[in-house]
């Protein structure tokens, strides 16, 4: 099965053949290199673009302004802060010209820990994108979900930010992208660009058939009836496993992959918790001002009389960065012990 | 000179003739006239509280004029996209805009056709004619014109992007960006890097914050040309305008002009909106020369105005009762939704 690399690059090569894709971009997106993590190899509309986030963002947000599709990528999250005004015209465009333009542009950005990253290849950006109206903002954490939130994000006609969780890049999916051929080595050999010398390479795409998730839209990984855990990119595999574990100790847990972090899916995640009374939200922004603040205060607000225990949220210390060293990562953002404990917790907590 | 002589009394009539047509002079001053008893009357609405906040364009007409007149105006990559800042009410007038959506604008009424009651006066947008929104942020626009120029370097044909901005804005990044993004090597854009030069950022004098004797300078780092030009010259910046924006539809390269120009009635409303007495009247200056050349009399050019300010009372009038958007229009246009 294809990482989640490999999905993003046959989405958007689908992206650019049937969905009108013009310009793929970004530092390092074309050729040679194809993405610092190969997410954009071989693609016919990439191309490099200055050292200039600013720039970028702006390029995109013109790009659309003049019917272009295009689709932008910042290398990590820690260097969008820069754009953040940028961001908000992309997202007030439409609104501010009462209906006159709108802004067709999708950034692609990874996001989160996971690779010894330290303080500027670690950030989280969900709890700040989630700040900004006007934009979709959305984060897979398989491959299959990556191509088909992709393929959304490309026919919107709207900003689409695509929060990319840097840990899950590398990890393999368990549901094919329709049109893969079912050999991992045969499709490396197919789309990944060889090591060495490149300039003559040309990547031999599968016949990628359409595919898409629908922003808005959460998946229920896991069934359950004691509590439930929503989260997403890279703590709902962890999640997923705490839950799994837990079964031994009597604990069935509910999982739900937000998906889509805005617009979200608020009908799954009300149903899920009219069932099991209790919820815990987990990500690892900071944890203040963090988005499950909101998705916590909703829960109160809206189910409090049919909670068996107080919404709890877990997510990044609210510290100044996430230090190189083990201890200082492990510390800094949920783990899969400290989400097993949280639901350990969450579950034996009586009313 | 010529304008101290002309307010004096009547100049004697110069024999040779002015470089441009008497009927496109004409239909400049009537324009820059238009313009400015516009920005007058979005003044005089501010101050009878018939609006929050004014800000605009007079002192940069004859400019601002001279680019609407030379715009190829209409929709899509093969027309001029315009990436403007506050001060462009002459070029909207030169393009045929009628005045009362400023006035409406002004009055936050749900009827402006720009914002629909929730931008400041002078924040004009038309997507029909490939006007970007104005965006209160003075240095944005020089980072997004990149994108349109690069869709129309694609596409060939005419059509060009132009992107005008305050001499202020120009210390910020997104100008250098600009400057970058427009001229990578084998990648040049087909864009007109506009500085419209009044000297001040709101209370600041530019020769206080910026080294360079000339902005234009900038640009030839970046190996394209440049050139600064008196934007109060109305006819001067006509000629400079029309062969410049030729040689950016042609060679499809980038050009950064500076244009000196004046701020007639200071930064904003919130600087007092007070006529300025000290710097350079591009009307006057115009309208001295007409008179010179033969080309209007004074009483001609008096009726302009007389007209412009009747016509336009009377629309500020008509503006004054029309409702403001409804509390529930706050959740409209947050998305695009599909058609």
């Amino acid at each position: 099965m294809a990482n989640m690399a490999q999905a993003i690059r046959m989405a958007l090569h689908y992206a650019e053949e049937n969905l009108g894709v013009t310009d793929v971009f970004g530092e390092d997106v074309g050729p040679p290199l194809g993405g610092v993590f190969t997410a954009t190899q071989g693609l016919k509309t990439a191309w490099n673009s200055p050292l200039d986030e600013r720039g970028i963002i702006g390029c995109a947000i013109g790009l659309a302004l003049a019917g272009q599709r295009p689709v932008a990528e910042i290398q990590f999250c820690d260097y969008i802060f820069n754009t953040i005004d940028l961001l908000k015209i992309a997202g007030n465009t439409h609104w501010a010209s009462n209906g006159d333009w709108n802004v067709p542009m999708v950034v692609r950005t990874p996001v989160g820990s996971g690779i010894r990253g330290s303080l500027y290849h670690s950030h989280s950006f969900d709890a700040t994108m989630t700040h900004i109206p006007g934009w979709k903002v959305v984060m897979p954490s398989t491959p299959l979900d990556a191509y088909g939130l992709l393929l959304s994000a490309c026919q919107d006609l709207n900003p689409v930010m695509v929060l990319e969780p840097k840990a899950l890049l590398r990890l393999k999916g368990e549901e094919p992208i329709p049109g893969e051929p079912g050999d991992d080595r045969a499709l490396s050999k197919m789309i990944d660009a060889p090591l060495g010398d490149r300039s003559k390479w040309k990547p031999q795409w599968p016949a990628l058939e359409p595919y898409t998730v629908p922003i808005g839209k959460a998946k229920r990984v896991r069934e359950g009836t004691d509590l439930t855990v929503v989260t997403y990119g890279r703590t709902l595999p962890l999640s997923v496993k705490a839950a799994d574990a837990l079964v031994a100790e009597g604990v069935s847990t509910e999982v739900i992959d937000l998906r889509s972090i805005w617009p979200y899916d608020w009908e799954m995640l009300r149903e899920s918790i009219r069932k099991t009374g209790r919820v815990l939200y987990v990500n690892e922004d900071t944890e203040v001002t963090n988005f499950g603040e909101h998705l916590v205060r909703r829960t109160v607000e809206e189910l409090f009389y049919e909670l068996l225990a107080p919404p709890r949220l877990l997510a990044g210390k609210f510290v100044p960065g996430i230090g190189l060293a083990d201890p200082l990562e492990m510390a800094s953002v949920p783990q899969q012990g400290d989400i097993t404990e949280a639901i350990r917790g969450l579950a034996r907590e009586k009313p | 000179m010529t304008e101290t002589a002309s307010r004096r009394g009547r100049p004697a009539l110069v024999k040779e003739p002015l470089p441009l047509e008497k009927a496109l002079l004409v239909r400049m001053h009537d324009l820059m006239v238009e313009a400015r008893v516009l920005e007058e009357r979005l003044i005089q609405m501010y101050r009878q509280g018939h609006g929050y906040f004014w800000i605009g364009g007079p002192g940069e007409e004859a400019f601002n004029v001279a680019l609407g007149l030379l715009m190829r105006k209409g929709q899509g990559l093969d027309f001029d996209y315009l990436h403007p800042h506050y001060r462009q009410s002459g070029t909207m007038m030169a393009l045929g805009e009628d005045p009362i959506g400023a006035l409406r604008q002004m009055k936050n009424a749900a009827s402006d056709p720009y914002s629909g009651g929730r931008n400041f006066a002078g924040h004009f947008t038309k997507w029909e004619w490939n006007i970007v929104p104005v965006n209160s942020p003075i240095e944005v626009q020089y980072v997004m014109a990149p994108g349109t120029a690069l869709a129309q370097k694609r596409h060939g044909g005419e059509g060009i992007t132009i992107v005008t901005g305050g001499d202020a804005g120009t210390a910020e990044g997104d100008f250098a960006s600009c400057l970058v993004w427009s001229s990578r090597p084998g990648s040049e854009l087909p864009i007109l890097i506009i500085v419209t030069h009044n000297q001040w950022g709101i209370s600041t004098p530019a020769s206080t914050q910026q080294g360079p004797k000339s902005i234009a300078d900038r640009g030839k780092a970046f190996g394209m040309k440049t050139r600064t030009i008196d934007g109060n010259d109305a006819i001067g910046s006509y000629l400079a305008l029309q062969e410049i924006i030729g040689y950016v539809r042609k060679e499809r390269k980038p050009f950064l002009l500076e244009a000196n120009v004046s701020r007639l009635y200071g930064h904003s409303s919130a600087s007092g909106a007070n006529f300025v007495n000290a710097e350079q009247d591009c009307i006057a200056v115009l309208e001295s020369k007409l008179e010179a050349h033969g080309v209007l009399a004074r009483e001609e050019m008096d009726a302009v105005r007389a007209r412009w300010t009747e016509e336009i009372a009377a629309k500020a009038r008509s503006v004054r009762d029309e409702p403001l958007p409804e509390a529930s229009d706050i959740w409209k246009h947050v998305y695009r939704e599909p058609r």
